[in-house]
């Protein structure tokens, strides 16, 4: 049974095709990657998939609910949690508070509640502190708990998006460029914690540029280029289809007259 | 609790205060005093909005107008030409009408300030509700332009309006008995009374939002103000939680209004003006935008020194110029300021602005 089902989906700004007809399911319990060269549509997919981006047309179903029309924060309470290509942290907070934030669609007290501390306040607010803090050690960053996120090096602000991810306990992950601005070490630490993620029964749908770490992880690959999709399959085939070696070294063989 | 502890000091020095204007017979600083502890109500709450949800409202005066010329008229205004109204009728028998002989021995029906400052407050939450809802989901400075259109209606409205006394405003506002013992009025016998009453309310909002800036609520909105993408995918609703602080702060705005309307006696129509509201806002970035002490200490500083008269009359553009300075030369208010920090702003004045860390 698929959990992510993208149909025939499309946008366009103005006169630019950015995603065209595109189409793929994404088997629950299973780790995708979707790679193309800069301008493929990669983001404009992600944006679409989290509803930052309405799509011009098609469809797309999460466990059987339509996510057309949804706002990002509607499509996060249905279980779906991202991460950016660069890296979000919320300024002024520590790396713990950040990931406490990540816990608000699992979490009730308003405003009424918070102001006057109602009963059922404080045990939710320590719950929240657990959580967080059980994910920044799962992470591996729990002695940065009570450092402002914006002081940490970018390796560890990567850690705490996805601490802050996780603590929405999703079912889908979308992960923009995990690996953008790491340095190889850290990016082997961040494909051994998305196959973690996996394992904790936790989808992943990746955009990357690195090739080593999409070859490792993923069970599938979606490849675009200009929009579309031009093949979908296990990472052992991709590596020998003739269109996406053509596309990848093609680009390094466009070189201007 | 540790949010509770820090207020141990300040209420050590609230009554000290206090003991030294009675001992040294100078109890009228407790007047302005109590004044300037309803107008800083005002500014934890505008606070809120600015540093924590990233707004800017030019309308807050508005607000505490609303507050304040409501209660006033419903206290005073005489409902005896009107006692065969179906709705005066029904507010009077349950109790929410006061029946009484003025000097002259007319008889007077007028609104008890409790059911006032309800009615007040709801008008108060309503509007703001109302104006918040389109405002909010747009971004940029769309709220600074409608809350100032807002607050410039709301001042002619009352400067025109005989209901509420035109230029003259309203006057012989009754007192507002909170608690049986506890009056809210301007009487001299009451000074030292009001004084505690104004400062308990004052550290009682000082508390609560302190309360909910610690919380999933606070978090949220200070997730809203840092990055609205991020907060978004956290699955904040970022326009509801922007609405309601928007109308928290109004709530806040109409009760300074109400209590210092019922202290004084009456209000007059330059505190609807929108030079009040662009005062309010200076405060709040003198205060440090993010930091509800600031706002606190410095609303009730400057606001003692302003009722003192010490600007005379060049009040309103003390408080421009401390806007365009703080902007300037302090983006985190003169209490995140430091002395290094002031040069570097110097020499950048006239220069481009580095581009702020992301």
């Amino acid at each position: 049974m698929a959990l992510l089902r993208v149909e025939k989906i499309s946008k366009k700004f103005g006169g630019l095709q950015a995603v065209s007809d595109v189409s793929f399911a994404l088997r629950e319990g299973s780790i995708k990657a979707v790679i193309g060269p800069n301008g493929a549509g990669k983001t404009t997919l992600f944006n679409l998939i989290s509803g930052v981006l309405p799509a011009t047309s098609g469809e797309i179903t999460f466990k059987g609910h339509a996510l057309n029309g949804l706002r990002p924060y509607q499509v996060a309470r249905l279980g779906i949690a991202r991460t950016f290509q660069n890296i979000k942290m919320f300024a002024g907070m520590t790396a713990l508070e950040n990931v406490m934030v990540g816990r608000h669609v699992q979490s009730r007290s308003g405003f009424l509640a918070s102001m006057f501390r109602l009963p059922g306040f404080l045990s939710e607010e320590r719950e929240i502190r657990r959580k967080s803090m059980e994910l920044l050690e799962l992470l591996g960053i729990a002695e940065y708990a009570d450092t402002e996120a914006m002081n940490l090096a970018f390796g560890q602000q990567r850690a705490v998006e996805l601490a802050r991810a996780l603590a929405l306990e999703p079912a889908l992950l979308l992960l923009d460029e995990p690996a953008a601005g790491l340095n190889i070490y850290e990016t082997a630490e961040i494909g051994r914690l998305i196959t973690k993620i996996r394992e904790m029964g936790i989808t992943v749908l990746l955009v990357e540029h690195d090739m080593s770490l999409v070859m490792d992880i993923s069970d599938e690959i979606v490849v675009l280029s200009f929009g579309q999709k031009i093949a979908e399959d296990i990472p052992q085939k991709i590596q020998r289809d003739p269109e996406v070696i053509r596309i990848y070294l093609g680009e390094e063989a466009a070189v201007p007259a | 609790m540790r949010n509770t502890l820090v207020l141990l000091p300040l209420l050590a020095l609230v009554i000290i205060v206090q003991l030294l204007a009675s001992w040294t017979d100078s109890v009228f600083y407790l007047t302005q005093l109590t004044m300037s502890a309803y107008y800083s109500f005002l500014i934890i709450g505008l606070c809120v909005v600015m540093g924590y949800a990233g707004q800017i409202s030019l309308g807050h005066a508005g607000f505490f107008a609303i507050g304040g010329y409501l209660s006033a008229a419903l206290t005073t205004r005489n409902l005896v030409p009107f006692q065969d109204n179906v709705l005066v009728k029904l507010l009077d028998s349950v109790g929410l009408l006061l029946a009484s002989k003025d000097v002259y021995g007319e008889s007077l029906l007028v609104v008890t300030p409790w059911a006032a400052c309800c009615a007040a407050i709801l008008t108060a939450a309503l509007i703001a509700f109302v104006i918040g809802i389109p405002v909010l989901k747009l971004k940029g400075h769309y709220l600074a332009m409608a809350t100032l259109g807002f607050g410039i209606i709301i001042f002619r409205l009352v400067l025109a309006s005989a209901y509420f006394g035109e230029a003259d405003g309203i006057s012989d506002v009754p007192g507002f008995t909170l608690l049986p013992g506890l009056t809210v009025s301007g009487n001299f016998q009451g000074r030292v009374q009001n004084y505690y009453i104004a400062w308990g309310v004052l550290l009682i909002g000082m508390v609560l939002l302190r309360h909910l800036i610690d919380s999933r609520v606070g978090r949220a909105l200070r997730a809203i103000h840092s990055s609205p993408e991020a907060a978004d995918s956290m699955g904040v609703d970022t326009a509801r939680f922007k609405l309601y602080t928007f109308v928290l702060s109004a709530i806040f705005a109409a009760l300074a209004g109400i209590l210092l309307t019922h202290y004084n006696g009456g209000i007059g129509p330059s505190e609807a003006s929108v030079m009040k509201s662009v005062r309010y806002v200076a405060i709040v970035a003198v205060g440090g935008m993010a930091n509800l002490w600031g706002a606190m200490i410095m609303g009730i500083v400057l606001n003692f020194l302003s009722l003192r008269g010490m600007f005379g009359s060049y009040d309103d553009a003390v408080f421009g110029l401390i806007l365009i300075l703080i902007m300037l030369f302090a983006p985190n208010g003169i209490l995140g300021l430091h002395l290094g920090q002031l040069r570097q702003r110097f020499a950048l004045i006239g220069r481009k602005r580095p581009a702020e860390e992301a």
